[in-house]
């Protein structure tokens, strides 16, 4: 039977799994949309591009499954580029279809056409431009296991209107998707395995470095039992928090820049630092020359170039975390474990010194305060919500106050630090999971930046919670001005006045509460957690807070601002 | 340190512009690339000369290699290899000083490809001291246009980038 590309790509799409798309029509792909009409596909109509593609990771990020997108040709595909770079620098699995002009008109500068494939070659992990409709599912199907496999990140698909129409003869191709460029490493170099337990043996104070790359590999529980087999610390980097679990005795919570004293403490004392699926970025190492000075590193990365990229590494293992985790324990069961118990004594002590010297704290002076409203979002969610940040004070003091316990339960994003990313991955993660608590823990900065997806959610019925840090400031812009410029601060007072975010949520047909007062805080998170719909509240927090321990840019991290 | 990197590629669409700007976007120096295809014309060799140390040769490797479209990446430089790269050269000719631009092309094993009544275009091939040696030469008479090819590259003996190709 012969069919049009549109309907092949849906029959592609639904043999993927694909049950939801986060997207936005245009002229360019008026035929999707069309042929989107006679399947059980879930459209998600959202209101910019970019909150499409941000919702589309936040699914992603939640459930695990890859993320998929639909927009149209030219500004849509352009709106796209800040949520792809978003999900590359995290290793994010989505897949963008783009609208494009059609092949002849292709670089004739046409209405609505953008180089797409050019714009976005060194932000997405691979891109496609199809250029015939008999190519489109195999593109299709390499797309989504290029995007999945390996270290996962973002693939866009460039779709010019004719191809999409063109009718050919269509059968599924069934063989195994073969790209003759592409082998990942998965299983650990049984070598280097001996190495690293050689060393394991030998440590006195060792701690585990733990990456989002335990998270994308789903390799918590072994990272779990490797820490309790050996007694070891565990720190995270950003991006790995939730893969150990915070509330955890072993757990030392987040390295570097605000990072906890604890863990910066016992990184830069160490004797062997474990990393685990991170890649050292210089958020975390601060000054490179004195990051674990004395430490052999481990470093268990599927991806090669991040290896001996920003720090030496000892014993570099190149494949997928929870393979080798499981090799390491393997290989670890003739080992005599309790001697290096024993050994490891000394190194507690000196490790619950530093906890109890230097705990994560805050002045608790009356005023209204970002942390504790952060740490009772912990104590009535009982740690068991997925929470989205925006970029900012916001995301730091919720890295450091919400003791994450699971995986895939804070979506943020890390590498490139995007303001505007937590509301519409909220969305997504929703969308995902319907019956969970999803919340955005947003500052009055970031919440602007993709404030019309209220209208997705009321739209959708999403019963997304938005609860506003709003200090008046773009917060932590303001704290790196009070302590390295002087206090000048220049532009980032958002207080002219700041906007009514109540009556925004009520002209979106969202219920909304501002809360000025630390009594009111617990009796407004229990209202909009027991209310099925979404919810805002402003909570109009201190204006000049900062976040800490805070180590500046390019210090050693061991060398920390402490409150 | 400079080092001759030979890239065997999928012979896609935008192929060339993934390279050069991978090159580009993480701060890599190139110093001379040739692409063409390979016998196989599903897939082309690229020779690329760069410059760098150890560490950087090391991430240049790897991140070419990250490529989807790249298939086999060599650092030709860490092993015993033949490089070459060919020249055009536009000389001024008059009457007077040809015999003795006979006598360099011949000592050089050059080509003359073109004559008109006051040039003579010079078609040359070598590694980079012969070519260099060869313009130095050139340099008493008018030199009016030079165009490279940039180096392209092989292993000596048996070994060979990719079997079969």
């Amino acid at each position: 039977m012969r069919i049009p590309g549109s309907k092949i790509l849906m029959e592609c799409l639904k043999r993927e799994g694909v049950t939801t798309i986060f997207g936005y029509p245009g002229g360019a792909v008026l035929n999707i949309f069309d042929e989107m009409l006679n399947t059980d596909l879930r459209h998600i109509l959202v209101r910019h591009e970019q909150a499409a593609v941000h919702a589309a990771d936040g699914y992603a990020r939640a459930s695990g499954k890859t993320g998929v997108v639909i927009v149209t040709s030219g500004p849509g595909a352009t709106n796209t580029v800040t949520g792809i770079t978003t999900a590359y620098m995290d290793s994010i699995p989505i897949v963008v279809f783009t609208g494009q002009v059609p092949t002849p008109l292709i670089g004739n500068d046409a209405f609505q056409e953008a180089d797409i494939v050019g714009i976005t070659r060194s932000c997405t992990k691979h891109n496609y431009l199809v250029r015939d409709v008999k190519d489109l599912s195999r593109i299709v199907r390499e797309a989504f296991y290029l995007a999945k496999t390996g270290r996962p990140g973002p693939v866009l698909v460039d779709l010019p209107k004719d191809v999409i129409s063109t009718e050919i003869e269509f059968k599924y191709p069934e063989e195994d998707v073969f790209i003759e460029g592409y082998r990942p490493t998965f299983v650990g170099n049984v070598k280097q395995i001996k190495k690293a337990v050689r060393l394991i043996m030998r440590s006195k104070r060792g701690v585990i470095f733990a990456g989002g790359g335990v998270i994308l590999s789903n390799a918590s529980e072994k990272l779990r039992e490797l820490a309790q087999k050996l007694n070891m610390p565990v720190t995270m980097s950003l991006m790995g928090l939730g893969s150990f679990p915070g509330d955890h005795p072993l757990s030392l919570g987040m390295l570097g820049m605000h990072g906890t004293y604890s863990a910066n403490m016992a990184v830069t004392e160490s004797d062997l630092l474990i990393a685990i699926g991170a890649r050292f970025d210089d958020r975390v190492t601060g000054k490179i020359e004195t990051f674990a000075p004395n430490a052999k590193i481990i470093h268990i990365d599927i991806d090669p170039t991040s290896i001996s990229k920003n720090v030496h590494v000892d014993v570099p293992i190149v494949g997928d975390c929870k393979i080798i985790l499981g090799q390491i324990l393997e290989a670890l069961q003739d080992e005599n474990l309790d001697e290096l118990k024993i050994k490891l004594k000394p190194w507690h002590k000196k490790i619950e010194q530093w906890k109890q010297a230097h705990k994560l704290t805050y002045k608790k002076n009356g005023s209204l305060k970002p942390q504790f409203v952060i740490e009772k979002i912990y104590e009535l969610t009982k740690g068991d919500a997925i929470i989205a940040t925006e970029v900012g004070q916001n995301q730091m003091w919720t890295a450091q106050f919400y003791k994450f316990k699971k995986p895939r339960t804070l979506l943020t994003s890390g590498g490139l630090g995007t303001m505007g990313y937590g509301f519409p991955a909220a969305i997504g993660a929703q969308v995902a999971f319907p019956d969970k608590i999803v919340i955005d823990i947003a500052g009055d900065g970031s919440i602007q930046m993709n404030i019309q997806e209220l209208a997705t959610v009321s739209q959708h019925s999403l019963p997304v919670k938005i609860f506003i840090l709003n200090n008046r400031y773009l917060g932590m812009v303001r704290q790196w001005q009070e302590l390295f410029y002087n206090r000048r601060y220049a532009s980032v007072s958002l207080d002219y006045p700041s906007p009514d975010f109540v009556k925004l949520a009520e002209a979106y047909h969202i219920l909304g509460m501002q809360i000025t007062d630390p009594k009111d805080v617990e009796e407004a998170i229990i209202k909009a957690l027991s209310t099925k719909e979404a919810v805002l509240i402003d909570f109009r927090v201190a204006e000049e807070e900062g976040v800490y321990p805070m180590v500046p840019a390019g210090a050693p991290i061991n060398e920390m601002l402490l409150l | 340190m400079r080092h001759t990197i030979s890239v065997l590629v999928k012979n896609e669409f935008g192929v060339l512009a993934r390279v050069a700007s991978l090159f580009s976007a993480r701060g890599f120096n190139i110093e001379s690339l040739s692409v063409a295809e390979t016998l196989n014309p599903s897939f082309s060799i690229m020779t690329i000369v760069t410059e760098g140390d150890e560490q950087i040769l090391e991430q240049i490797t790897k991140q070419l290699n990250k490529l989807i479209d790249v298939i086999k990446v060599a650092n030709l430089s860490t092993e015993n290899f033949i490089e070459r790269e060919m020249a055009l050269i536009k000389v001024g000719a008059e009457n007077a000083n040809r015999e003795e631009l006979f006598r360099i092309v011949e000592i050089f094993k050059a080509k003359i490809v073109d004559v008109s009544p006051k040039t003579m275009t010079i078609e040359v091939s070598g590694n980079d001291k012969k070519l260099a040696d060869f313009f130095e030469l050139l340099k008493s008479f008018r030199i009016r246009e030079i165009v490279r090819t940039g180096k392209i590259a092989m292993l000596r003996d048996k070994k060979r980038l990719k079997k079969g190709e």
